[in-house]
Formats: C-alpha cells, structure tokens, sequence
C-alpha cells in the first residue's frame, strides 16, 4: 500500500528523519511509535503532502507521491486526520462529514445555482451516506449540533466520520487517542477495527501504548529519526533495544 | 435552496420587492431603490466571496467599473446590442477574474487585502489616464438606456423593476449556490483550509473560481448602472466604493444572502436621510463598521430575530415596572 523508500528531512541542521524505510501492507494496521522528538509527526507529514522530504521517496500503491498536494491524495484515497482535531467548527455536524463526500460527487458551480435535477439528486444521495458514517461512528443524534460545540471525545469520531466519507483506502490517525479517556480509547480501538474491517488499510502514530499493543499489526518504532525495529506488537515488546529507548539505558 | 420554509421566506421576499413601488408615490424614494437594488447586487457579490470562502477583497469596485465601461464603451462608441454588451462585458471580466485570481487568491489575509487593493487602484488608474477609450476623468455620458421589445428602461419605475429582477434571480441563484456541495465546500475553506484539503477539496481552484463568479456578478451590476445612469465617471468606482460594499456585507451579517440585501439597503438609504453629513460620510461608514463589529459582528440579519424575540420580554419589563 504505502512505500518509504530512504526518506531523509533535514530542517536547517536538524535531522528529523535519517534514511527511513518501511513498507505499510494492505488491510493491515500499522502503528508508528516512538518517544518524543522521534520523528513520528515530521513523517506524517511528508506522507500525506505537507512537508516534501530533503531525499528519498514515497511510495502509494506504486506510484511516487513526493509532493503531491493534500487534495489530490484524497482523490487517489489517502486521507488523514489531525493530533488537534481540524474540523469545520461554523457547520453542523452532518455538513461536516458531507464536505466529506466533496470529492466524490460532482455538480459544478452552475448545476448547483440553478438547482439541476441531477444535482438535487446528488445532493440527497450525499446527506444519505454522510448520515450513514454519522452512524458508522456512533454520533447520529449529534448530525445537528455545531461541530464547535462537540465535546473533545466526539469531535474526534467526526473527525474520523469525515475521512470515511472520502472512501479512503488508506487512513492515517494521527495521535487519535490523544486527548480522550479510557473508556472512548476502548471504543476507538473497536471503531478502528471496523475500519479495516471495511477493507481500509490503517496507519496510526500513537503514544497510548496499550492501543497500539492492541489493535496494530505491525509496527514501527522511530528513535531519534532513525527506524529503532519494525515487527509484530509482540516482538517489539520483547525488543531490548526498544525498551531501552523508552525506559534508558543502564549505561 | 431546499425546503418549503425557504421558498417561502424567497416568495415573501420577492412579493414584497415587486409590490414595493406600489406604496411609495415618490418618485425620488424609487430613484434610491435603484440603487439599492445595484448595492445588493454588490454585497451578495462580494457577500459569497468574503461571507462564504472567507477571502477578501478590497477591489471589488474595479470589477463594477469595467462591467460599467465595458457596456458604456461597446453600446456607445462600437453601437454594440446592449443585452449582448452586457453579457460579453460579464463574461469577460469572469474570466479576467479567474486568470487573476490564480496568483492573487494564492495570498492569505492581509497580504490578500494589499493585492485586492491594488488591482482596484491599477483598475481605477486605467479608468481615468485610458482617455481616448473613457473619455478620463470627466466621465463618460450618452450611453443608451436598454430597451426590451416595446419596453425602454428610462424612467424610475421602469429601472427599478430591472435591477431588481436581476436582484431576485441572482439572489435565488446565490442561495441555491450557499446551500449546495459547493457552498459548503467554501465554508469549509474558510473554517479550516487544510481540513478542506485533507478531503479532497481543491481549495485553490474553488477560491478562485468563487472570485470570478463574484466578479461576475459585479460586472452585470456595472452594465445595469451604467445603462441607468446614461453617465459614469471613474470616481463612483473606486476605494471607497470598495469599502462601502465591505461595510454592507459585514453589518448585514458575514454568510448571509439576505443580509447582504439588508446592509446594501440600509446603507444606501441612510445617506439620503442624513444628507447633512455628506462631506463625512467615509467617516460614518468608519464608525458604522466599528461600532457593528463591536456590539454584533454577526451582523443586522442575525440581530434583528434575537431583537424581536427580546421585545416582548422587555416590554413585559417595562409594564411591570410601570405598575
């Protein structure tokens, strides 16, 4: 699904990420990890568009994307979501997630003044399905709440309501579970489950370490730019080189 | 548009504008009204660029000027059809927009304010130094009034029934427009660009075609006011043209269709009524703006339900402290 390939990002004399390569596979979960300052963010951000790496390249479904902007990703079926939560605080909760679906539908600027058939038709199909992900996500009651007012927790199911419209094949969670309780972490990791249960490859980058250890298939563990170890939740808990990233070494 | 409560606030709407003429005898009043039906073309123009995408212009004005000169211009000097003038004068100045508006809209917030700025003053320049084509600075006159069959547009009644079914078909195709996949898209941009972009909004095409549909827009408002005026100069199209539409959309209420009709409205009959301070009337509109954003920068349309659901509650106070 997703390929880097010797990704190297200098900012000035600081090197974020050194040499960097790993291959995302599909209808996996993939988790990115790593203490603070690893790298995990500058990563994201070269993946999906907003950062173009000093060398080296990336990989989606063959084809290299160095650079390609946000809103052509989307289209190809790369979306993600944002640490903070970037929603569209002045529309309502439905609005939100059918701007989701801009992408896939279609009447231009005339159709849509002078309200064509095929553009009401459009437009219907398009608050069906975004109420349909309103439910995917378990916040139908809120479709008509301003998104500025929902709670952290809920802002960020409709965060993830929002790039499920788009009918991605590859998500990227940034940091979802930060910012929320124990109890909505549990039902993320469900709801990210059935994420990939609906044939969405998953990469997160994540610093609650039980979800990771939980829901990812694989991952992949950043120290100071550089990749640390790559494998199966249980290989990289028993990683000594991991745990003495994480907890110091003796020396 | 959708929905049986918006058709009807629209039928409402349109009801009263068409039988508007009928209660005011004077012809003075009719003649204002032309001109406020012009300013709302204006706002609701400048209203889906800055209310809706969330980009501003300072240079609105120049597009109202060229679609004025370009109808001017062709009628007059190359007796061109006035309908087709109009829709030529339009059509060009979209697309002049949309071949400026690709570098222009690249620019965010201040820095978009600077360049909006100064294509309205290049614009202007133009109007006043292109002699030979605009006759400079001492205006333009003898342009025809438009004719429809055995209709000529020449008196206030005639002119008012014009502008105003431009007002009414562009304001149904604006509101169309804001409630579409289109219109949210721009509010999309404006509430969080990146976000927009993250879910496949082309952010930068979008922004740009939105600003040559408003210039659109503006460009037929231009060709109405020329042809009803008979006379235009380079001094009804200039900066502070350009900030009087700014202050119309921002005190009818940022987003809103029918504010931007309530601000040009207001701020075109308010001059009239306080002609005493004509020679301080940027200063007014300076304090209007201030004072507006201050106490409601939601704006006239979404005070005015607050203040009506007030009222009688206020009322009751007043009773009860009376008894």
């Amino acid at each position: 699904m997703l390929e880097l390939i010797g990704i190297t990002q200098l900012f000035g004399g600081v090197t974020a990420l050194h040499d960097l390569s790993f291959t995302v596979k599909a209808d996996e979960i993939t988790g990115v990890i790593g203490p603070n300052g690893a790298g995990k963010t500058t990563l994201f951000n070269i993946v999906t568009g907003i950062y173009r790496q000093t060398s080296g390249r990336v990989l989606f479904e063959g084809q290299d994307i160095s650079g390609m902007p946000a809103e052509k990703l989307a289209s190809r079926g790369m979306v993600r979501t944002f640490q903070n939560i970037e929603l569209f605080g002045q529309m309502t909760v439905l609005e939100n997630v059918m701007v989701g679906l801009h992408s896939r539908s279609s009447s231009g600027l005339f159709a849509c003044s002078f309200r064509m058939p095929w553009s009401i038709r459009e437009e219907r199909r398009i608050r069906e399905e975004a109420m349909q992900w309103l439910e995917f996500v378990g916040i139908v009651e809120l479709s008509g709440v301003m998104a500025g007012n929902l709670p952290f927790g809920k802002g960020r199911l409709l965060e993830i309501a929002r790039a499920m419209a788009c009918r991605p094949r590859f998500l990227l969670l940034d940091e979802p579970a930060a910012g929320l309780n124990s109890k909505e972490t549990l039902g993320l990791a469900e709801l990210i489950r059935r994420i990939r249960e609906q044939g969405v490859t998953v990469m997160l980058v994540e610093h609650d370490m039980e979800l990771v250890m939980d829901i990812c298939d694989r991952i992949v563990v950043l120290n100071l730019g550089r990749k640390l170890a790559e494998g199966t939740p249980r290989e990289i808990q028993d990683n000594p080189q991991v745990i003495a990233a994480y907890l110091g070494d003796d020396d | 548009m959708g929905g049986a409560k918006e058709l009807l606030k629209y039928g409402l709407f349109a009801a009263t504008i068409l039988l508007a003429p009928y209660l005011f005898s004077g012809s003075y009043l009719l003649n204002v009204l032309v001109f406020a039906g012009i300013n709302t073309l204006l706002a609701v123009a400048l209203n889906l660029l800055l209310g809706y995408a969330g980009q501003i212009s300072l240079g609105h004005a120049a597009f109202f000027g060229l679609g004025a000169y370009a109808s001017a211009i062709l009628t007059t000097t190359y007796d061109w059809n006035p309908w087709t003038a109009m829709a030529v004068a339009a059509l060009t100045v979209g697309a002049l927009a949309f071949a400026i508006g690709f570098p222009v809209l690249k620019l965010k917030g201040h820095y978009l304010a600077m360049a909006t700025l100064g294509l309205g003053i290049i614009i202007q320049i133009v109007f006043n130094e292109w002699v030979d084509m605009t006759d400079g600075p001492s205006g333009f006159s003898g342009i025809p009034n438009l004719t429809l069959g055995p209709l000529t547009f020449d008196s206030d009644r005639m002119n008012y029934y014009l502008v105003w079914i431009f007002v009414l078909g562009c304001v149904f195709f604006s509101l169309n427009l804001a409630n579409s996949r289109i219109g949210r898209a721009c509010r999309a941009i404006h509430d969080a660009e990146v976000a927009a972009r993250v879910v496949g909004v082309n952010a930068r095409l979008l922004k740009v075609q939105i600003f040559a549909l408003s210039a659109m827009i503006c460009a037929l408002a231009g060709s109405l006011y020329a042809h009803v005026m008979t006379f235009i100069a380079p001094s009804s199209f200039g900066f502070t043209v350009s900030v009087e539409l700014l202050t119309m959309v921002v005190i009818g209420g940022l987003g809103s269709i029918y504010g931007s009709f309530l601000g040009a409205l207001l701020l075109t009959l308010l001059p009239e009524f306080l002609s005493v301070m004509h020679d301080y009337e940027i200063v007014f509109y300076g304090g209007l703006l201030m004072v507006m954003t201050i106490f409601m920068p939601d704006g006239l349309v979404r005070v005015m339900p607050a203040l009506c659901r007030r009222l009688p509650s206020l009322r009751r106070a007043k009773e009860d402290a009376d008894a």
